[in-house]
């Protein structure tokens, strides 16, 4: 990027960073270019970045006084909920902090389907946010097993079952993973050893991501290119750092709220009964933010099918880049893609919803039309979309919509109104 | 600005979706709505409730249902029924417990102290099933937490109770509950005015006992429960208000330049 050399002042500093670029890389961290007509909806990013550390420290801690051990681990929640120090303030923080996390993802990747940030030349950075957001999927489906409760148990054994459905191997599989023939105790102690190591992961990942990132630089609200870095962008620090502090407290205030005063709101009632192989409860749903994908599963008669559309579900978002063939990346210049944008966001909030009731009836006909809908949004209408429609005209840069004074100077006016609607 | 109040109505409504999924797969029959005083932001508990509450515990659930992850202790501590340590310590010693091996290694009985755990009024489930006629009955510990509707549902099941509607045939055993899942349920009403003689005079109603019984069951599952209200009110406070000085410093910051923030 805009990676001017870099000497630091002190001669301590400039032997070390001689040695390790540090110094260079704080320097490039604080300077990093960035377009000034980002909106809240960038925020997303550091607020996700928060979670994550927020979800390791909450989880180190809980990991000193969890025993995972199928007799013992009910019980060792309620120790922390009750005996240890502000145990269940952390215990708090951490399972409503993974609500919040999904919460914030998926405004991450709605964000980005509608700037079309995943376009060229910012592939990577998607495909390894998307890496994040299974590795993310996992992680939380293992975690919420660790409680061992009833919605732990069971959802562990609808889940690790999908597996089953895979021919020849499936069973074994299935075995393999459970480390037994049924979900047991091997099966709670290899979750939290992966729960543990699995955010460390994404930890890892979240570095490529932004590493990717700061390669072609962020995408913006118009989606076009940077064209002048002096006038159409600021400096990460201070203008990024003070706006994404502003939008991540207004985001800890609304966590807050959920943390302290309905805590148990986005959990399952059932997962403070103990886990009882011998009864299953009623209706066994996941976790809110994986109702989507649970009601793709069921919306398929065929179980190795339905296994396979749920995967699928996620494959096609992987390859998103190369189902969109617009060059236009903004949604702000895509009149008709706009609607269909809005068609799939209702249709993934009808998932959730169908995901969370009985698959029967009336619903499971909703969850069938839903899913299919999903699949040709980005199979069918992508695709078409991207070479029959007429974008609107974009404008020449960043700045111009800012200042305006040009020919398309009522073009660009229309946008900016149109993001302040936003 | 005005971007910012489209993202709170945004968060509010997509809350209010996943709050209608949490309770989607809830009862039909509308419950009985109680006015608890530890609901609210600023809820609190009523002390004598708990206090009363834990003699109904005590005096007709403790003899099938157990509270096995709460202490003596417990009862003493700041936002319980606060108890005075020695009112704990006469409560636990009237119970029983194995400790040991001695020096001899030998098992031996003692009276409970305010460590120990709530002693258990069956050995093992087993025992519990076979007592109760087949079915288990449930630890109290987080019972609240562990019902859709939470202290309303377990005050509603205790005033429950009614004849079975004409043509519904039940065990023997069996008994009509019109709250409870399935209505159907294996614990006869446990409350009859007068069953228990409150200390502080109160009159033992049926609907005063559930409401003192629900309120300590609320406890026993949320003991932490003031401190949690008393804690979220000031973290929320001062994040508006830090909220409120990095809005000031950004838009300084922002002045700097044109463009809009």
């Amino acid at each position: 990027m805009s990676d001017h050399e870099y000497t630091p002042k002190s001669k301590v500093g400039k032997w070390f960073n001689d040695r390790l670029p540090l110094l260079t890389l704080a320097n490039h961290l604080t300077d990093y270019p960035t377009p000034k007509n980002l909106n809240y909806w960038w925020t997303f990013g550091g607020i996700l970045t928060f979670c994550l550390i927020t979800q390791i420290i909450t989880g180190i801690i809980l990991g000193m006084h969890y025993v995972a051990h199928a007799d013992l681990a009910f019980q060792s929640v309620e120790h922390i909920m009750r005996d240890v120090n502000y145990g269940w303030l952390i215990r708090y923080v951490h399972a409503n902090g993974a609500s919040m996390f999904f919460l914030a993802v998926y405004i991450h990747i709605f964000r980005s389907l509608y700037y079309g940030s995943y376009k060229s030349p910012r592939e990577v950075i998607w495909i390894i946010g998307m890496l994040i957001y299974f590795l993310m999927m996992a992680t939380a489906f293992m975690g919420y097993v660790l409680p061992w409760g009833q919605m732990s148990f069971w959802g562990a054994t609808v889940i690790t079952n999908l597996f089953s459905a895979i021919p020849l191997v499936g069973d074994s599989i299935t075995t393999w993973l459970w480390g037994g023939y049924s979900v047991d105790n091997p099966t709670l102690t290899r979750f939290f050893s992966l729960h543990y190591l699995f955010p460390f992961l994404i930890l890892g990942l979240v570095v490529l991501h932004i590493w990717a990132l700061h390669v072609p630089g962020n995408n913006n609200p118009i989606g076009i290119d940077i064209k002048k870095p002096s006038k159409d962008t600021v400096p990460f620090h201070p203008y990024i750092v003070i706006k994404d502090l502003f939008a991540l407290l207004i985001f800890l205030i609304i966590f807050a709220f959920f943390v302290f005063f309905s805590p148990n709101i986005l959990g399952h009632a059932d997962n403070y009964i103990e886990a009882n192989p011998l009864v299953t409860p009623a209706h066994i749903v996941p976790e809110w933010y994986l109702l989507p994908f649970y009601a793709i599963l069921r919306s398929v008669p065929d179980k190795l099918l339905g296994v396979i559309a749920m995967f699928a579900a996620i494959f096609v978002l992987v390859i998103l880049p190369w189902l969109d063939t617009s060059k236009v990346r903004s949604t702000v210049f895509r009149p008709i893609y706009k609607q269909f944008y809005w068609f799939l966001v209702a249709d993934v909030l009808i998932l959730g919803y169908v995901g969370a009731m009985p698959a029967e009836g009336l619903y499971l006909l909703i969850a069938r039309v839903a899913t299919a809908y999903y699949f040709a949004h980005f199979l069918i209408i992508l695709p078409f979309l991207g070479m029959k429609e007429k974008t609107t005209p974009l404008p020449l840069s960043i700045t111009e919509p800012v200042l305006g004074g040009s020919a398309d100077m009522a073009m660009a006016k229309n946008n900016s109104d149109y993001k302040e609607k936003l | 600005m005005k971007n910012f109040f489209k993202l709170i109505v945004f968060f509010t409504l997509i809350s209010k979706l996943i709050f209608s999924n949490a309770n989607a797969a809830g009862e039909k029959q509308e419950l009985l709505k109680v006015d608890w005083s530890f609901k609210s932001f600023f809820g609190k508990f009523d002390r004598a409730s708990l206090q009363r509450g834990y003699q109904v515990y005590s005096e007709v659930c403790a003899s099938c249902h157990s509270l096995k992850h709460l202490s003596y202790r417990n009862l003493a501590e700041k936002g319980g029924p606060e108890f005075t340590e020695l009112e704990a310590k006469a409560i636990a010693s009237n119970f029983e417990v194995t400790d040991g091996p001695n020096s001899d290694g030998e098992m031996f009985e003692r009276p409970a102290k305010l460590s120990d755990k709530f002693v258990m009024p069956y050995a093992n489930v087993q025992e519990a099933i076979a007592a109760n006629g087949g079915a288990y009955p449930p630890d109290m510990s987080v019972l609240v937490k562990a019902r859709g509707g939470g202290a309303n549902y377990i005050y509603s099941v205790l005033m429950g109770y009614e004849d079975p509607p004409a043509g519904m045939e039940l065990d023997d055993g069996v008994y009509y509950n019109k709250y409870m899942y399935g209505n159907k349920i294996k614990m006869a009403s446990p409350l009859d005015d007068d069953i228990v003689e409150y200390a502080d005079g109160t009159k033992a109603t049926v609907d005063q006992m559930a409401k003192d019984v629900t309120t300590f069951l609320q406890w026993t599952a949320e003991p932490h429960l003031e401190t949690r209200h008393k804690m979220g009110f000031r973290v929320i406070i001062y994040l508006t208000v830090l909220t409120i000085l990095v809005y000031f410093s950004m838009k300084k910051i922002w002045s700097r330049i044109e463009t809009k923030v």
